[in-house]
This record gives structure tokens, sequence and C-alpha cells, in this order.
């Protein structure tokens, strides 16, 4: 009843571009926003800071630009931790080397170094499709965590291998409590986010999908593939590297390679899949999907007083389990559920 | 020279095993197009349900292993039953999405029952070098690795002539052919899709206890499954030749690698150098050394 777009007429090319085409949703995502960035930080314990919603948004970051690739552009990749720890570090070393360097162009330049080893490791899939690439590029995975442990000018020489990230600190405001933290985190995210809604609207986010659709039909009309598909690997590493940066600074504290492994990989690999591919949306659905799960399924195996052996195997039970009932309901991910809904509530309370 | 071939004849064994593993990926991708990400969890269900029953219930190990196969089997029809029945004709990536959720369940589901201690697992073949070898030549081939070669050639040789010689085999490969086709003509494609499952869980399981008796039955035993894929990046997805020379090209260039060039850059680089390799091969060959090749049509 309240949510409906009778009465909204577009008069200008301008209004017809919008985001957020009807103004209900355009209150909604202004409501969301002024929730997360002033009533969360005023009222939100430590706990749920830097336990909750600091990995929340990190993965966020890091699924949405692996939706980029896997979901826009069609290119499988199990390497998307490589790209995360390739931007952590970068930051990292670019902050201990260059005497002054603010951190925010650190995270960029991170960014940017990820791109380029995206670059690199998204040449074959110039030649190689569907999951002989997504095999290949666990290529990329092993070997880019293997550098990282094995030359020791990238971890500073540190003996262990693990190295404390630099402290935060911008135009001379530190950012240090779990609560400032994730205020910078979101303020990245949500730029990001809104970077990449319009990216995927814009010419490239179509050519993405020309060639995800169909990259032989896509060349015949006279995309470049070769360009289209670097880019989108460019795109989706740097959008890792920022997220891998931010999963070091903000949320582990530390810079250590071990952090970026296959696991990871597949972790963010499961956000978008569960979420949805091809949905900007989707990317937050699903890391919050992903991050809420072990949490709430932990808490309430908890409560049962089994002890902990059986919980944790339990827990990947559920999870498994849970995964494949949510594949079987809604192959289209959690995006879909949702814009599903808001065609239900259009017509709501009558629908004929 | 000598330890060259030393060590190409221990990279070429491991290389056999790693084509066991493989070639249970190959029979579901053949037959069924899922790339089945859960065959390492499999492996390592299977081997640590033989073990456990083994164990628990005081059965000798020829009792434990056809009860293993006879659960392998309700396992391969109740995956076929569960989880693929609902999601036929969806896209790849959610087929294979699910086999990675399945991945999780049999990991938790076999820890669950059985425990996450590590078992050891023995089949009564001592790994020790062959003497008539070693006094022939000095060079030290463990007897175990050349035994678990040979179990493998059988595998190889009962799945050819189950491919080849009789009616499943026939309703499997025409199944692996076209779908649309097969139902057509009247081949039961669901009873077809859990015989493979139900195949692939049997050679999981050989696969299971030959790498559970060289490195215990433990849940490493799932990263197996991971280098199992540039075996079958270099075989061809659809091969089962393909599984057995891929896994031996990369059980011999990996162990080279590691012994020879490791030393200079470091060592560890067998964990990448296959994938290396695997994607140099699939620059000149996108399908593998023996896959299908993909014609791409408008």
């Amino acid at each position: 009843m309240i949510y409906r777009e009778a009465g909204q007429f577009k008069t200008t090319y301008l209004n017809d571009s919008q985001i957020f085409p009807i103004a209900q949703d355009r209150y909604a995502v202004a409501a969301l926003l002024i929730v997360a960035f002033i009533a969360i930080p005023l009222f939100a314990s430590q706990y749920f800071f830097s336990a909750i919603l600091i990995p929340f948004l990190i993965f966020s970051l890091a699924a949405l630009g692996l939706n980029i690739l896997t979901g826009y552009a069609g290119q499988i990749s199990l390497g998307t931790a490589a790209f995360m720890a390739v931007g952590a570090f970068a930051s990292y070393n670019f902050m201990l080397r260059v005497p002054g360097m603010p951190i925010l162009v650190a995270f960029i330049l991170g960014g940017i170094c990820a791109a380029m080893v995206g670059i690199l490791f998204g040449l074959p899939s110039l030649r190689i499709r569907g999951f002989y690439l997504a095999a290949s590029t666990l290529a990329t995975q092993f070997f880019v965590v293997w550098c990282l442990t094995k030359v020791p000018w990238f971890t500073n020489y540190s003996s262990s291998g693990v190295i404390t990230a630099q402290q935060i600190n911008i135009l001379g405001i530190p950012f240090d409590t779990p609560g400032e933290k994730y205020v910078l985190v979101l303020i990245i995210v949500s730029v990001m986010a809104l970077l990449a809604k319009n990216m995927v609207r814009s010419n490239v986010g179509r050519s993405w999908m020309a060639v995800r659709d169909m990259d032989v039909a896509a060349e015949v009309i006279g995309f470049r593939i070769v360009r289209t598909k670097l880019i989108a690997f460019a795109v989706s590493s740097f959008y890792c590297g920022i997220a891998g940066a931010l999963f070091a600074f903000c949320y582990l504290g530390t810079v250590e390679p071990e952090a970026y492994n296959l696991d990871l990989s597949f972790r963010i690999l499961f956000m978008v899949i569960i979420g949805g591919l091809g949905s900007i949306l989707g990317s937050f659905l699903g890391a919050g999907f992903i991050v809420l799960l072990p949490t709430v399924l932990s808490v309430i195996v908890h409560y049962t007083g089994l002890p902990n052996s059986v919980t944790s195997n339990l827990e990947l039970m559920v999870f498994g389990a849970l995964i494949i009932f949510f594949l079987i309901v809604e192959p289209h991910g959690l995006a879909r559920l949702w814009q599903i809904a808001k065609e239900k509530l259009r017509l709501w309370p009558f629908p004929h | 020279m000598q330890f060259f071939f030393e060590v190409l004849i221990a990279g070429l064994l491991s290389g056999v095993m790693y084509a066991l593993v493989a070639l249970g990926f190959v029979l579901i991708f053949k037959a069924s197009g899922v790339f089945n990400f859960a065959q390492g969890a499999m492996v390592f269900f299977a081997a640590l349900t033989a073990v456990g029953l083994k164990e628990e219930f005081n059965l000798s190990l020829w009792v434990a292993i056809p009860l293993t196969m006879v659960v392998m089997i309700v396992l391969g029809f109740a995956i076929e039953r569960i989880v693929l029945r609902p999601l036929v004709n969806q896209h790849d990536i959610t087929l294979f999405m699910a086999t990675i959720g399945l991945t999780f369940f049999l990991e938790g589901l076999v820890q669950l029952i059985w425990g996450s201690t590590v078992r050891k697992l023995d089949l009564g073949i001592p790994d020790v070098p062959i003497e008539v070898v070693m006094s022939k030549t000095g060079m030290l081939v463990s007897q175990f690795d050349v035994i678990a070669a040979g179990i493998c050639a059988v595998m190889v040789a009962l799945l050819a002539i189950l491919f080849n010689k009789t009616k499943i085999g026939r309703a499997l490969r025409a199944v692996a052919d076209d779908h649309q086709a097969a139902l057509s003509v009247g081949i039961p494609l669901q009873h077809v899709w859990g015989i493979v499952w139900a195949v692939a869980g049997i050679v999981a399981l050989v696969a299971g206890l030959l790498w559970g008796s060289r490195n215990g039955v433990q849940f490493a035993l799932t990263f197996v499954a991971l280098k199992a894929l540039p075996v079958l990046i270099i075989g061809g997805f659809t091969s089962v030749p393909g599984a057995i020379v891929g896994g031996l090209i990369i059980g011999a260039s990996e162990k080279l690698a590691e012994v020879f060039i490791g030393p200079y850059v470091g060592g560890g680089i067998e964990g990448w150098f296959p994938y290396v390799l695997a994607l140099l091969f699939l620059l000149v060959r996108p399908e593998g050394l023996f896959g299908e090749k993909i014609i791409r049509r408008i």
C-alpha cells in the first residue's frame, strides 16, 4: 500500500536514470544510511563493532569485488584472498617505506597494486573459460601467498611473518577504537558501493554483462573482449585489494599471509553465490549471511550444552546443509528473494 | 642421474594416487556436468568410515571395507536424491556451490560420528624399498607406491570395462553425451546419476584407503582433492585416461621441481607449482590434453 510508484512521474532524463527510481526506495536507503552512520556508532557495543559490523562491511566490499568479476563479467575466480593479500601487503609497505604517506592514499595504491596483479593473472581468462578458469585461478591463490611468505622484503624481514599493522591516522585524527574504525570502513564501503553501482549501470558494466552472457556474441557485435575482461579483473582486484587492506588494518590489526588463505577465497565466493550473482545488494546480503550464520549457530549450539568437539562439527553440518537448502529454495540468491518480496509488496494488498 | 630417476619414479607413483582422486571428479563431471568439489570430502568420509568401523567395532579390515562400500553407495544415491534432483537444470555454478555445501556437511558428519583424531590405517603393505630393484640398480622404489599404482591400474581397467562393456556403462556414456537425447530414449537419468555418484564414492574409498595408510586418516585428506584439480585441468575434465596422464605429469613434475628448483627459491613450491604448470598447459590447450573440444556457437 505504501510501497507504490504510482503518481511518481519522471519528467527529465536525469530523473529517469536515478539509481533508485522509486521514492520509497530512496527514503529507505537514506534511513538506512542515517542509522548506519549516526545511530549505530552511538549505541552499538564494542563487541558488536569488532566481531560483526566491521567484518561484515569488509567482506561485503570483497564480495562486491568478486561479484563484479564473477557476477557481472562471468569469470569465476577462486583467488580473491590473494588479491586481498596483495592489497594489504602493498598498503603496509607503502606506509612503511614512504615517509608521511597518508593512509587513504596507501589503501588506494594497495588497491592499484592488486589491480595490476589481477590483470596479470586475468590474462589466462582470455583463453580459458568456466571451471578450467576457476581451477587455474587457484594458481594465483597459492602463488601469491607463497610469495608473501617466502620473500622477506614484503614482511619487512619479520621473523614470524606476522606484522602489526600501522596506526590509522587521517589528517591528524586517530582511528583507534572499533567504533572509529567502523565509521572509516563504512565511509569507504559506501563510497565504493556507490561507485560500483554506477559502474555496472554504465557502458563498462553493460559490456561486462554482454561478455558474461555470451562472449562470442559480444565480440561479434563489437565489444573488445580483451579490454572488457581485463578491466573486470582490474576493477574486481582493486575492490578486493582495498578490502584486504581494510581487513588487515581495521579488523585483524596484523598483516600476515596466512590470514588470506584459500578458505577466505571460498568464503567470499559463498557470499557472492548465496547473496546473488550480478547484484550489488546481493554482495551485502551474502556477506551478512555468511558472517552472521556461524555466530548465530555457535550461540544456538552453545546453549544445547553439548561438548565442544560435537558443536564445531554440528556447526559445519548445519552450515553446509543451509547452503544447500538456500540453493534449492532460491538458486539466484538472497537478492532475488528480496526482489520477489518487493514485487509482491507493490501489489499488496490487492494482487489482482 | 640416479637420484633424478629416483625422484622421477617416486613422483610418477604419487601421481598415480592423485589420478585416483581425479578419477572420481571425472566420473561425475562426465555423467552429470557437476563439478564435484566434495570429492575430497568423500575421500575423507570413506577412509574415516572404514577405519572407524574397523576400530570401534573390532572388525577385520576386509569386513570394514565392503561395509564402507555399502555406505558410500547409499551416500551416492542419497546425494542424488536430496541435493541434485531439486537442482536439475540449474546453472553450473549453483551445482558447484551445492557440492561445496556438501563438503562442509560431509566433513562435519563424519567427524561427528568418528571423532576428529588422526587414526592410523594399516593395509598390510609395508612402505619399504623393493629389494630387487635396489640391488640391481641401486634406486629406492617404495613397494607401497608400486602396489598402489597396481591397484589404481586395476581400478581404471574395471571402470573401463564398466563403461564400455555393460548396459549401465552404455547408459552412462549416453547420459554423458547428451542428457536430453538419453532421456528421450528412455534412460532413467536420475538412476544413472545415482550410480555415478555411488561409483565415485567407491573410487573415493580406494583413494582414501591408499592415502590414509600413507599419511594417516585425518582432516588433511580433504586437501588431496585440491591437488587433483591441476591434474584435472591438464587431463581435461571429461577424460579418464586424461586423469591418469595428468596425474603422472603433475606427480613427476611436482617432485622434480621441488627437489631441483625448490632450493633456489626457498622451497615449498610444491604448493603452487602444479597449478602454474596446469595454467601453462591450459594456455596451449584450453580444454586440457584430452578434454572434449568445446565448440562455441552463437
